[in-house]
């Protein structure tokens, strides 16, 4: 069998590649099952979702449930369109700030000898050992007292310190040449100059990686936490409140899900490469 | 004696504090620009992450039910949790052994996939990457298992149970406190595979392939012994990295358990600390006493992740 699906090498025997094609499959079907249901529901027209025995595929696909979904949609009392409104307002804002800003502090942390730099990095570093939950009370405390309780700014501003973010753009900047940079000074460019036009095109994976962190995060907040007028809240919220309506809705629920979950993958498929690249340097050497 | 000395050491005090000040007003100057670069982030990270670490240990001594000013108690809180609330040392148990057993599979199920993943032609190693990260990054997809789970006719698996013969009548699989945990560790590994995942792929594809020629030419005969004595070492760096993501990610995927098992889950058997603190924070408005849970949570994510990278770091010797 020469259709070889790997480059060839002696260290690999062909009972091992067997062994690992098996445990691939196996854990591919697990990964893959229940998005494939997911897909599966979304498309059964109403008999096949509550027939028994439970069928796994769709026999007779049918785009009912999406448009049930839309009919549901338009019933609403906020528009939907509000709502993916909110979503796409609070995606923009979290997303560019967070790049933005990590970017910013990225540069001087990996570029600048200044005091208090190495205590700054660890403690971003620290912080990437705790949960949001942690802070979860404090914060709402912080955000009643500043009066951003029901303002996007609740769920914005937090998103655009998360260290994660600036750990990996720090990680990946180190990378870029130091003449590089000494170049650009000799020739009078201003740091700003040389952050902007030198740094950032040449950090293109990084920024797009943070980008698709910080989007997969906005684009599924619901932000129970903080909205509550109805016309601010987004649209994982009022997708959430179709889905809870229960087995009556399984069909629509499940067209829910496929459109919510379909736009964080396409989004990483297009910067697949761009994301292992900048993940390439994000270990911790010591 | 000390009559004397007092007059010479305050000006020697207020001196150094001079002296320090001017050098730390000098730095600033001095590294203006650089300043500028990280304060914006700087602030932000301050006021929602670091204040609200300090606030939540500040409040853990106080009953506050944010009606009324915050009332210092002491360590009341703490003796409360581990003396007369039965049910946080249940959360306690519950989170410990999800943790324990989420943390490092999930961890090993990373590098296992990444290392058998990257040895496959770039278009399948793609698609895989694709297929075992997907799951980490889709939102709310994970609500699905509630479906397949369910104890009523409609739930898959019973369904297909019960019609192969192999039940008489349904398990409750999201309700009984046997399954109920089970259930959550399964599907927090299934979502599990992410950063930690696309870390290791990366890292893997980093790794010089003349090492593995060197290698196989010292006498490294399988694929085993390579990934013991050439991938690991080569693979460092990523792996403190990805026992940090894993680590924190094994304590935080409590809220998942929620959606699934509801909430408070039956006889407590999937009540984890984070359910506990959400349970006192957004419901009882007891914020003193959330505080400390959190305190406490953060003490063990924080302890955890030291002794895993003490571990780590001595690997190699």
């Amino acid at each position: 069998m020469k259709l070889s699906i790997r480059e060839k090498k002696v260290t690999r025997s062909a009972g091992g590649d067997t062994i690992v094609f098996i445990l691939l499959v196996i854990g591919g079907t697990f990964m893959a099952l229940p998005m494939v249901y997911t897909i599966s529901q979304a498309f059964k027209p109403m008999n096949e979702l509550f027939i028994w025995p439970p069928r796994f595929f769709v026999r007779n696909p049918t785009m009912a449930n999406f448009y049930d979904l839309f009919l549901l949609m338009e019933d609403s009392w906020v528009p939907i369109t509000r709502y993916l409104f909110n979503t796409l307002v609070i995606t923009a804002f979290g997303t560019c700030g967070h790049v933005l800003m990590a970017s910013l502090a990225a540069y001087a942390l990996a570029k600048h000898k200044f005091p208090g730099r190495g205590v700054y990095f660890n403690i971003i570093v620290f912080s990437l050992m705790f949960a949001w939950h942690v802070t979860a009370i404090p914060n709402y405390l912080i955000m009643s007292h500043i009066g951003w309780v029901d303002t996007y700014l609740a769920i914005v501003a937090p998103a655009w310190a998360m260290p994660l973010g600036l750990y990996l753009m720090k990680q990946f900047m180190e990378q870029i040449p130091n003449p590089l940079l000494e170049a650009a000074r000799i020739d009078g460019a201003g740091e700003f100059k040389i952050f902007w036009s030198i740094v950032m095109p040449n950090v293109k994976p990084a920024w797009l990686t943070l980008i698709i962190l910080s989007f997969q995060s906005m684009w599924g907040e619901t932000g129970a936490r903080f909205i509550y007028t109805e016309e601010l809240k987004p649209l994982p919220y009022a997708l959430n409140q179709i889905v809870s309506g229960g087995i009556a809705r399984a069909g629509t629920g499940a067209a829910v899900t496929v459109l919510m979950m379909l736009i964080p993958i396409i989004i990483f498929i297009i910067n697949q490469s761009k994301v292992v690249q900048t993940m390439g340097s994000a270990g911790i050497d010591k | 004696m000390s009559a004397v000395t007092a007059p010479t050491k305050a000006p020697r005090l207020t001196r150094w504090i001079k002296r320090r000040l001017s050098s730390i007003v000098h730095d600033v100057k001095s590294n203006k620009i650089s300043y500028l670069f990280i304060a914006p982030f700087g602030i932000f990270f301050f006021g929602f992450t670091l204040l609200p670490v300090l606030l939540a240990m500040g409040l853990s001594f106080t009953h506050y039910n944010m009606l009324e000013a915050p009332q210092w108690i002491g360590l009341q809180n703490y003796l409360r949790l581990f003396f007369a609330d039965d049910v946080f040392l249940i959360a306690i148990k519950n989170t410990f052994v999800f943790a324990v057993i989420t943390g490092p599979v999930s961890y090993f199920l990373c590098l296992v996939f990444a290392w058998m993943i990257n040895d496959l032609q770039p278009r399948l190693r793609a698609f895989l990457t694709l297929l075992f990260y997907a799951p980490s990054i889709s939102g709310n997809v994970y609500m699905i298992w509630t479906y397949l789970f369910s104890g009523d006719s409609y739930g898959v698996i019973n369904g297909f149970l019960s019609y192969w013969g192999l039940i008489d009548k349904p398990i409750q699989f999201l309700t009984d406190p046997d399954w109920m945990m089970p259930i959550a560790i399964l599907v927090t590994l299934w979502m599990s595979l992410g950063t930690s995942f696309l870390v290791f792929i990366a890292g893997l594809q980093g790794i010089d392939p003349t090492l593995y020629e060197a290698g196989a030419v010292d006498g490294v005969r399988n694929r085993f012994q390579e990934f013991m004595y050439l991938t690991l070492p080569a693979l460092k760096p990523q792996l403190m990295f990805g026992a940090i993501m894993s680590i924190t990610g094994s304590f935080a995927a409590a809220s998942q358990i929620i959606p699934l098992v509801g909430f408070p889950s039956t006889d407590y058997a999937a009540h984890t600390v984070v359910a506990h603190l959400l349970d006192y924070g957004n419901i009882r408005f007891e914020m003193g006493y959330a505080s400390a849970i959190a305190v406490i949570l953060f003490l063990a994510m924080v302890i955890t992740q030291q002794i895993v990278q003490g571990l780590l770091r001595n690997l190699d010797s």
